[in-house]
């Protein structure tokens, strides 16, 4: 951040230092010597083509180096050039919109300069130079100024204001603060003073060492849920600002599904999405649908408040390792501005399985299955980036991380979800029967869990103005009992029970069809705002309730099964959109009209009945 | 600069090339040559044994002390005297173009056995071909017809999709790929398409099988097979998928053509990474198999797709059998993580005599969900799909039920979905080997079948689909709507 310190990265005039030369070559992993031109973790460039690297072991006079591109040729003797300072990413206005690879390679200039296909060797800056940003101030002249405050601000797109923060170790007086107006990220934009004296020249952007976290005033303890439309994460398995998730699931249960929902719908102002050893079509599929959807809070393009990291399975692997520091660090910088960040990571056991790919490359001793022993404590380091904050300059903001894992056939058992489930507060457990029978979203409501409902509970009383959290164990209770019939029904069939046990399956099964199973391709259910998810399930929950009624009066289950109100029930969520109480209230009556119906059906019926046995 | 892919980017790697005379130590397929100098990671390397043939290779670690070799056609009857390793100085390469390799017949490494020449006035290409760039990549979409109702109407395959068969020894997979090759809407496009078939491990007869089937539908000239054979070497299995991908990426982003890539059988080709790594004494994960299994996996199956500014595509149909029929095997568990969904044969399905044997509960496809519906095949197809899903996994329940207590004492409902069950099986998923259904004839008789439920148990068809496709039973349901599904 000093004058002296900021220009770019690997800079014109700058001289290099710490030239070692490589000694061995195998795929990712170089050794050169010698060890002491480098620090550890520092980054460095290999070669004429100057590929980038990280030292990420110094022993016995041996620098090791994982190259983030493909070393193909690479031959002993090769330079290899220090860079002087550790990892680190760009920070500063550009950042929304745009895809970057594992190590914030802009993914559309890559394709202007190579064409279709990624090759390796350096190229430019992550944020471009030349783009021209209008820059308002905030502070002024002479003020006094402290870490993290905000100097000024840069509309990055139309619904994201980027604030210009003062850096996280200057304190003292804002010598001087450029007018408001149009600014390149090279240009200074004010000066600060130190209380020591020393003098300070702010830009629109900075770096900042991908694995150290950035600093905070405070924690918090979450307590505002992070709404993302879907019925069974918001109402069921709840997770709040500042919280952490993890999505586990076997291939095809949806995982991607979801996180693709989830970054659509959430309502976090900044979403950053790290497609981490995945699909190449996943993140066009992001970036084809996201510029034309409509964020619900703000009806601007999803596109406008998204950030893409993308480090796709073809990619170098080691790469995907940085791709997730990547990411964080920069949901860090927009919390540290005051926002609510959500970041999506799809899918972790890739990252794990790429520290264990790179493990193996340094012949370290592996622990279970070949992981190394650090894996747990790297997974629980990433976790404890999420969480609210104050920020250090005085407002709130938060990263919540939710994670996708990618067990070996489907089994939680194996070491990166066992571990992840340790350090998550939600645990969405997705479920292979379920997919296979196409009900999605496929969580599995027995295996799921979250921290957080206690915490939320007071929100969405104040928001639905209900009792959430009754009616949530209320329908909850129901699909506990419905597991449990759900084994005798196994062996002897649903006709064999009693018709109040009947009554659970059917309640069950309207529950789990008209309320959790929500379709992400229906325009209308892909996404159900809070009162949306109430209403319904208070109007089904009516219905339940109602069943006890018919099963009291002795009246046939299926005849209130096959009410029209039923098929009714079954439309809702495809129908109203919750921003009206109105169709949902008027269900409930006919609900009641109906039932009444057949209710006094039963009663002149069996008086009549009891009257001709009389006779 | 953006028409070709293969833009000297390894120009730093054209160093002449330099001979070695012996060599320090043989391990399984690895050789060890010591005190080399000047040779980069990857190199490809000439072996020659006292014999006099000449065998491939190439460079997996190198530094200042020794390179460490893998020869791709075995080490037997190297010794360390007389070996002569020659450093070619270049990446593993082939040279293609489009008249010098369709109509044609090569082995595992790419050379000609058909007896005509090798392929020499192309293209110089790496056969380990470059990362596509999510941003070129367009969203493959277009509806491939295969005729087979279990794929079309309930896993649809689009272009550009990497769509695998899972397997079980003995099971009719290569009938299978061989009727998608068939029935793939090629014969319609003469200059359009191009099939490569890339054979790992496979026997003769197989092989053979797929080049008849090929003859007979008349596409021949139009293929290029690269065939590693039971008998062949096992390392050489390593580089056959990636020239058959190579010629496939050639052909469709510089021809412009529409690729259909059959790769049969991934099973053996993970066999052989397993043994290499082995012999390089790797830490082994799962089942001995290295970590790096799904990053080399994702090497291979990621080669496909569409560009947004090239008119071709590379569609991937990679066949792998189960060890013991077991899905969650790491090879099929790692290969459904990368591809776009499966099709997963089943052995019960089979010995019913259900041909394809395609259970389509576990079966997948990711993309059929923006391939499918108005305007693409019919308005309907989501629906019903999700209908007949629901009612098939729910008939499999029923099933499993009348087996402990007995059909008799099912309810009526429960009766229904198993006539449904075996209605579906027998007449939805089972289709004579050269049956060719069209879409439209697979929705039609998915409703046939669902009618046969009553109608409050039809929960995810909307009920104007109902009375339009259900009731009105395949007539005018079709009516001049759609436009002719594509080739691959």
């Amino acid at each position: 951040m000093k004058t002296d310190e900021s220009g770019t990265p690997g800079g014109k005039s700058k001289k290099r230092e710490g030239i070692a030369r490589i000694v061995l070559v195998s795929g990712p992993v170089v050794k050169a010597v010698p060890a002491e031109k480098f620090s550890m973790n520092e980054m460095v460039e290999v070669g004429e083509e100057r590929l980038a690297g990280e030292v990420i072991g110094l022993e016995k006079g041996i620098a090791t180096i994982q190259v983030y591109e493909d070393t193909t040729g690479i031959q002993p003797g090769t330079p290899i050039f220090g860079q002087g300072l550790p990892l680190f990413v760009e920070l500063g206005p550009g950042l929304v919109g745009e895809i970057f690879d594992g190590i914030q390679r802009p993914l559309k200039v890559l394709r202007e300069r190579w064409g279709d296909f990624i090759h390796r060797g350096k190229i430019g800056t992550a944020l471009p130079r030349e783009k021209v940003w209008s820059f308002e101030p905030i502070l002024k002249a002479g003020d006094d100024v402290s870490p993290g405050q905000r100097l000024g601000k840069v509309p990055e797109s139309k619904g994201v204001d980027h604030f210009i923060l003062v850096p996280v170790e200057v304190k003292g007086r804002l010598k001087w603060i450029a007018n408001g107006g149009s600014y390149t990220l090279d240009d200074v934009i004010a000066e600060i003073e130190s209380h020591q004296g020393q003098t300070y020249r702010i830009k629109l952007y900075h770096r900042w060492p991908v694995r150290k976290l950035r600093p905070y005033k405070e924690r918090l303890m979450p307590s505002e849920p992070l709404i993302t439309g879907q019925r069974v994460i918001d109402t069921f398995f709840p997770l709040a600002k500042g919280g952490t998730a993890a999505i586990p699931g076997g291939f095809g249960t949806g995982k991607t599904v979801t996180q693709h929902q989830l970054s659509k719908w959430a309502d976090a102002d900044i979403i950053v999405y790290i497609g981490c050893g995945e699909r190449g079509n996943e993140m066009t599929g992001v970036l084809v649908d996201f510029p034309q959807l409509l964020d619900p809070r703000t009806q601007r393009p999803l596109i406008e408040r998204t950030i893409l990291i993308a480090n796709t399975s073809d990619m170098p692997v080691a790469a995907r390792e940085a791709s997730i520091y990547t990411g964080i660090t920069i949901a860090e910088y927009y919390r540290d501005m005051g926002y609510d960040v959500a970041l999506m990571a799809d899918s972790t056991s890739r990252w794990a399985e790429a520290l264990r790919e790179i493990s193996g490359r340094l012949e370290e001793m592996p622990a279970e299955e070949g992981f190394p022993a650090y894996l747990a404590s790297r997974l629980a380091a990433f976790y404890e980036r999420g969480g609210q904050v104050t920020t250090l300059g005085d407002h709130r903001g938060s990263v919540t991380l939710i994670g996708a894992v990618s067990p070996p056939g489907g089994d939680f058992s194996e070491p990166v979800t066992m571990h992840t489930k340790r350090f998550v507060q939600c645990f969405w457990a997705l479920d292979k029967e379920l997919a296979s029978a196409r009900y999605f979203p496929a969580i599995n409501y027995l295996q799921s869990y979250s921290a957080y409902v206690s915490r939320v509970e007071q929100w969405w009383g104040k928001r639905v103005g209900g009792e959430w959290k009754g009616l949530r164990s209320e329908a909850m209770e129901i699909l506990q009992e419905d597991a449990k019939l759900q084994n005798i029904v196994k062996l002897l069939g649903e006709e064999a029970l009693p018709d109040d046990q009947k009554r659970i399956i059917e309640s069950a099964r309207l529950i789990k069809d008209d309320f959790l199973q929500q379709s992400a391709f229906d325009p209308i259910d892909t996404y159900a705002n809070p009162e949306k998810q109430y209403l319904m399930l208070e109007t089904i929950m009516h219905f339940i309730r109602r069943l006890k009624d018919i099963i009291e009066a002795r009246v046939p289950l299926y005849k209130a099964m096959e009410l029209p109100v039923v098929s009714e029930i079954h439309r809702m969520k495809f129908v109203y959109k919750g921003d009206d109480p109105g169709p949902f209230k008027d269900l409930e009556s006919r609900i009641d009209q109906e039932i009444e119906k057949i209710l006094k059906k039963q009663a002149s019926k069996s008086y009549t009945t009891f009257t001709t046995g009389a006779a | 600069m953006k028409n070709s892919q293969d833009t000297n980017k390894l120009d730093h790697m054209s160093r002449p090339p330099i001979e070695y005379m012996g060599i320090d130590s043989v391990n399984g397929p690895l050789i060890i040559v010591k005190d080399v100098r000047d040779v980069g990671f990857g190199e490809r390397v000439e072996v020659t044994g006292p014999d006099g043939a000449p065998r491939q290779g190439r460079v997996l670690s190198i530094s200042e002390e020794a390179a460490v070799i893998e020869v791709f056609q075995g080490t037997s009857g190297l010794n360390q005297p007389d070996s002569r390793v020659r450093f070619t100085g270049r990446p593993f390469e082939i040279i293609v173009s489009r008249d010098e390799v369709l109509g044609r017949i090569f082995g595992g490494l790419g050379q000609p056995i058909d007896g005509g020449p090798a392929p020499f006035k192309g293209e110089r290409r790496n056969i380990n071909g470059y990362p596509i760039n999510p941003v070129a990549r367009a969203y493959p979409r277009d509806f491939i017809q295969t005729g087979i109702s279990a794929i079309d109407g309930m896993n649809t395959l689009v272009r550009g999709q990497k769509l695998p068969i899972f397997s079980g020894s003995g099971l009719p997979h290569n009938d299978l790929a061989a009727q998608i090759v068939r029935q793939a809407r090629l014969l319609t496009d003469q200059e359009g398409f191009a099939i490569v078939f890339g054979a790992m491990g496979v026997r003769h007869d197989e092989a053979e099988g797929f080049r008849r089937s090929f003859e007979e539908s008349g596409v021949l000239k139009n293929v290029s097979m690269f065939l590693n054979l039971a008998d062949d070497s096992t390392v050489e299995r390593l580089i056959t998928p990636r020239i058959a991908l190579t010629v496939a990426e050639f052909l469709a982003f510089e021809e412009g053509m529409h690729v259909l890539v059959i790769l049969t059988d991934m099973t053996n080709y993970c066999e052989a990474l397993r043994e290499v790594a082995t012999s390089k004494g790797e830490v082994p994960s799962r089942k001995g198999y290295p970590g790096y299994l799904y990053s080399d996996l994702a090497s291979i199956y990621e080669r496909a797709g569409r560009l947004t500014d090239r008119t071709g595509s590379v569609t991937q149909i990679p066949i792998l059998t189960m060890p013991d029929d077991d899905i969650t095997h790491p090879i099929p568990d790692l290969t459904g993580y990368i591809t776009e969904g499966q099709i997963v044969l089943e052995r019960a399905l089979f010995q019913k005599g259900v041909y394809p044997p395609i259970n389509v509960l576990p079966s997948l496809s990711r993309l059929m969900s923006d391939g499918i519906g108005e305007g693409r095949t019919r308005e309907d197809h989501r629906d019903l799909s999700s209908q007949l899903y629901a009612a098939y996994a729910r008939a499999r329940q029923v099933q499993r039920l009348a087996s402990i207590i007995g059909e008799e004492d099912l309810s009526v409902t429960d009766k229904r979905y198993l006539s449904f069950a075996r209605a579906f099986e027998n007449r939805f998923l089972s289709q004579k080997s050269n049956e060719d259904r069209s879409i439209f004839d697979t929705l039609d008789l998915g409703w046939e079948l669902i009618m046969l439920l009553p109608e409050q148990e039809l929960t995810r068809v909307r009920k104007e689909e109902i009375e339009k496709y259900g009731k009105g039973n395949g007539k005018n349901s079709n009516a001049g709507n759609q436009e002719q599904p594509a080739s691959p």
